[in-house]
């Protein structure tokens, strides 16, 4: 009698068990990647210099209000580059005075010192530039989660990549362009006045005073759907900003039928500056501005002291929804670029499953037929293991929480080929010896001993391909190769041990084995 | 009992003066058509840019489609049937606008006029040029990274000569893959490099199978004699039905991905296909071969060394 038998049954039960018990039920088990159950797949880079660039701007502004309290005339402060700003004092006489200001801003420190000409750097620190960069992809990720929830996806991904990508991967999606507007927008809100003074014509020959920028506004004509560009003269400064958004809800525009606007409160300190800008500008124009296109530009008939304002634009229902969901979840603390995306449409997903399917399907029946035509009995055994095989396959990566991608299904249809290899091995070893007149159960035992080294050989060759597949970041490269390791894992596992067990059950059992059917 | 071989004793390494000439003529091929086409040709997951893939109710020519789209101004687009003839991919050039413009311009274009009937897109990707270059480099990194795996198991398993044989032995099927995929006119894409990883490891297998046998059989009683060539051709004789039995059924699976896996998975079980035949080919006539011939180049020279220490 073959050794530890019960044992040795009582374990294959317990692992089919306990694939069984992770692939129920199948439909939740198996997580389908994106490219089977469509969705989107986009990778943001955040432009993170940019957050340091506007941080030493508004560091720049402070300076200057610091050095005027003081009495001290500034000739010139700009910035250089991302991260430096340039004073130059109107004159050298107020050097020590300027330096004693300076000295409060502890993230910069003084570079390039001319006293005579009244003229120095700042420099941000490289701790502070490294911690600005890494605000603005951890915020930038937060902001867009919130995005995400208020939109409503069921489980989206949001993970940070790297130092400055942020992945999102949604699946199911049914308007993918709508979903992308909404997770990139920048978002950053922005209310200014317009320049009345310059007019349009002049600004755009270029007559334009170094406070005023040229900006658009958008205007989609309702009958020929024909989209046309309306510009602005705005001054440059910012008197408010979306920070102080307390609340923003979808209403009905109640002066055109059928168009949608959105409503906003301000916070306690954004009521009271609001309340201050509308005072000092009545019978002027406030552009509502939202990442550099002017939503609006209203006139303001008198003081708000309410905090409460409405954007409107023509919004459709869907436009003032997205809208107020931006500007209730806030900013991008810096602007987004898209890096790379991949939509799939469920349609398309549904046949590449089918495919897929049809391909692991025709394979393993292929496989089965030829296995047990050649090899009769053992082919049937082999036969057995490979359903195993593929049973620990699926299970292991439901326990895992892999994902299965097209390509990771083509894996599959590949380690079925593959994973019979093993008990070929096997089954041709034995017949060897068998042919040189060995007693069946010796020929078994010494086919399997000696085949033994060489599968584990083969096997962790391929695995260690596989593990280089899986440490590449992209997807569906992935995909295959968790397919292949896990399958060639499960393979090595079933022709030894359950391979064997069979053999066991089968012939080793028997009293007398007079011949192996092989 | 079927058996495809009973006792097999062909000549495989005698014959492998031939071998070698094939096996040059097949790599020689592979990269004039790499030359000859300027590279590979890669898919957009390499070079960045935009696919659309259309579904239309009715089938349209593809220069109906061309036409629609000649008004987008977004660069010179290609556009391939893909799998049926209702089904069609449009690759655009990187632009100077988002991939939300250019879905939204291709959309527009093609339902301009009711020329092309009622479509679905089914699939979008972009990707930029940053994301591309980077593929491109970690694409050679992964097979390089592959290479130096199986030289390194190899060396330390078996021992250099057979590690660098099975190296050689693989580069011809990888060269060999690439070759097929320039001739065909196929793209080098994510799927593709990940079947050329599968093919290094599975090709390599064979060798190791080969390899085994031959260490084993000089472990044991080795008839007086019998020339290292000799024995190695026994090696591969006496694991030849294993070879062929697994190269089987790994064919089978290769070529039902490629004639049932559609038409996404095609280029994928393309290389599977080809990359089975050379790696089983390979083994015999790339790797063996010359662990053959460099061991009988060693051992020659060791006997003449000792001939010429004999002399003096």
């Amino acid at each position: 009698m073959p050794r530890h038998l019960r044992v040795r049954i009582a374990f294959v039960l317990l692992v089919v068990a306990v694939s069984v018990w992770y692939l129920y039920p199948l439909k939740r088990a198996l997580n389908l990647g994106l490219d089977l159950q469509g969705g989107i797949h986009l990778m943001l880079g955040v432009e993170a210099d940019k957050h340091v660039a506007s941080q030493t701007d508004r560091t720049a502004e402070d300076l200057k209000r610091a050095l005027e309290r003081k009495g001290i005339g500034v000739q010139r402060i700009a910035r250089e580059g991302n991260s430096t700003i340039q004073v130059e004092l109107a004159s050298p006489q107020s050097w020590n005075d300027a330096l004693t200001a300076v000295a409060e801003f502890s993230t910069f420190t003084r570079r390039d010192e001319n006293q005579a000409a009244g003229r120095f750097k700042l420099v941000m620190v490289e701790r502070q530039i490294n911690q600005l960069r890494d605000d603005a992809v951890r915020q930038g990720l937060e902001t867009i989660r919130n995005r995400v929830d208020q939109f409503g996806v069921a489980e989206p991904t949001i993970t940070r990549q790297g130092a400055d990508q942020i992945l999102i991967q949604l699946p199911g999606i049914q308007d993918p362009a709508r979903a992308k507007a909404l997770i990139g927008k920048t978002a950053l809100l922005e209310f200014k006045m317009l320049d009345e003074q310059t007019s349009v014509e002049q600004a755009l020959a270029g007559q334009l005073p170094e406070t005023s920028e040229l900006l658009y506004g958008r205007e989609t004509d309702k009958q020929t759907k024909a989209e046309r560009k309306v510009p602005y003269v705005v001054q440059r400064r910012t008197l408010l900003t979306g920070a102080e958004l307390t609340r923003a809800e979808v209403q009905a525009d109640p002066n055109s039928l059928g168009n949608w606007q959105v409503a906003i409160e301000f916070t306690s300190a954004g009521t009271r500056i609001f309340g201050e800008l509308t005072e000092q500008n009545v019978g002027k124009r406030l552009a509502i501005v939202l990442d550099g296109n002017v939503y609006s530009a209203p006139r303001i008939n008198e003081r708000i002291p309410s905090g409460r304002a409405v954007i409107t634009g023509h919004f459709t229902v869907d436009d003032a929804r997205d809208l107020a969901i931006v500007l209730r979840a806030g900013a991008l603390p810096a602007p987004v670029v898209l890096l790379e995306e991949r939509t799939v449409g469920p349609s398309l997903g549904a046949d590449s499953i089918r495919q897929g399917l049809i391909a692991i399907t025709a394979s393993a029946v292929i496989v089965f037929i030829f296995m047990l035509v050649y090899y009769r009995l053992s082919g049937l055994i082999a036969d057995v293991a490979l359903g195993l095989n593929l049973l620990m396959l699926f299970a292991f990566m439901a326990a895992i929480r892999a994902t299965l991608t097209l390509p990771g299904l083509a894996g599959i249809a590949l380690t079925v080929g593959m994973a019979v290899d093993t008990n070929i091995l096997i089954f041709e070893r034995i017949r060897e010896e068998l042919r040189l007149g060995k007693s069946p159960r010796s020929a078994v035992e010494a086919g399997f001993r000696r085949a033994f080294r060489t599968i584990v050989d083969t096997h962790l060759t391929v695995m260690g391909t596989a593990i280089i597949l899986l440490s590449f970041g992209t997807s569906s490269v992935k995909g295959f190769g968790v397919s292949l390791f896990i399958g060639l894992g499960a393979s090595l596992f079933t022709a030894y041990f359950f391979t064997r067990l069979l053999f066991d059950l089968v012939y080793m059992g028997r009293r007398k084995l007079e011949q192996v059917s092989i | 009992m079927i058996e495809l071989f009973r006792n097999p004793n062909y000549d495989f390494i005698g014959k492998r003066k031939w071998a070698y000439i094939a096996s040059i003529a097949f790599t020689l091929i592979a990269l004039i058509s790499l030359a000859a086409r300027g590279g590979l040709r890669y898919d957009i997951d390499f070079t960045g840019g935009t696919l659309i893939q259309v579904r239309f109710e009715r089938a349209p020519t593809i220069a109906q489609i061309r036409t629609n789209l000649a008004t987008i101004q977004l660069g010179e687009s290609i556009i391939q049937q893909f799998g049926d003839a209702l089904e069609f991919i449009i690759r655009l050039p990187l632009a100077a606008v988002g991939s939300e413009e250019i879905s939204r311009r291709v959309q527009g274009a093609l339902s301009a006029n009711d020329s092309l009937g009622k479509f679905e897109i089914r699939r979008v990707e972009f990707v930029g040029p940053q994301v591309g270059r980077e593929l491109q480099l970690q694409a050679l990194y992964l097979v390089l990274a592959g290479l130096i795996w199986i030289a390194i198991y190899l060396a330390f398993r078996f021992d250099m000569r057979g590690g660098v044989a099975a190296v050689i032995a693989v580069c011809h099927d990888v060269i060999v893959c690439l070759g097929g995929l320039s001739i065909t006119n196929r793209e080098f894409s994510l799927p593709v490099l990940a079947a050329l990883l599968t093919i290094i490891g599975y090709s390599v297998n064979d060798t190791i199978v080969a390899y085994d046998r031959l260490r084993e059989n000089r472990g044991k009683f080795v008839p007086k004699g019998r020339t290292f060539a000799q024995q190695m051709n026994d090696a591969v004789n006496q694991t030849l039905s294993r070879t062929i039995l697994t190269s089987l059924t790994t064919f089978f699976s290769a070529a039902v991905l490629l004639f049932f896996g559609g038409r996404t998975l095609e280029d994928f079980a393309f290389v599977l296909f080809v990359g089975v035949i050379t790696g089983t080919y390979s083994t015999t006539y790339v790797a063996a071969a010359l662990v053959v011939d460099w061991t009988n180049y060693i051992e020659g020279r060791l006997r003449r060394g000792k001939k010429a220490v004999a002399k003096a």
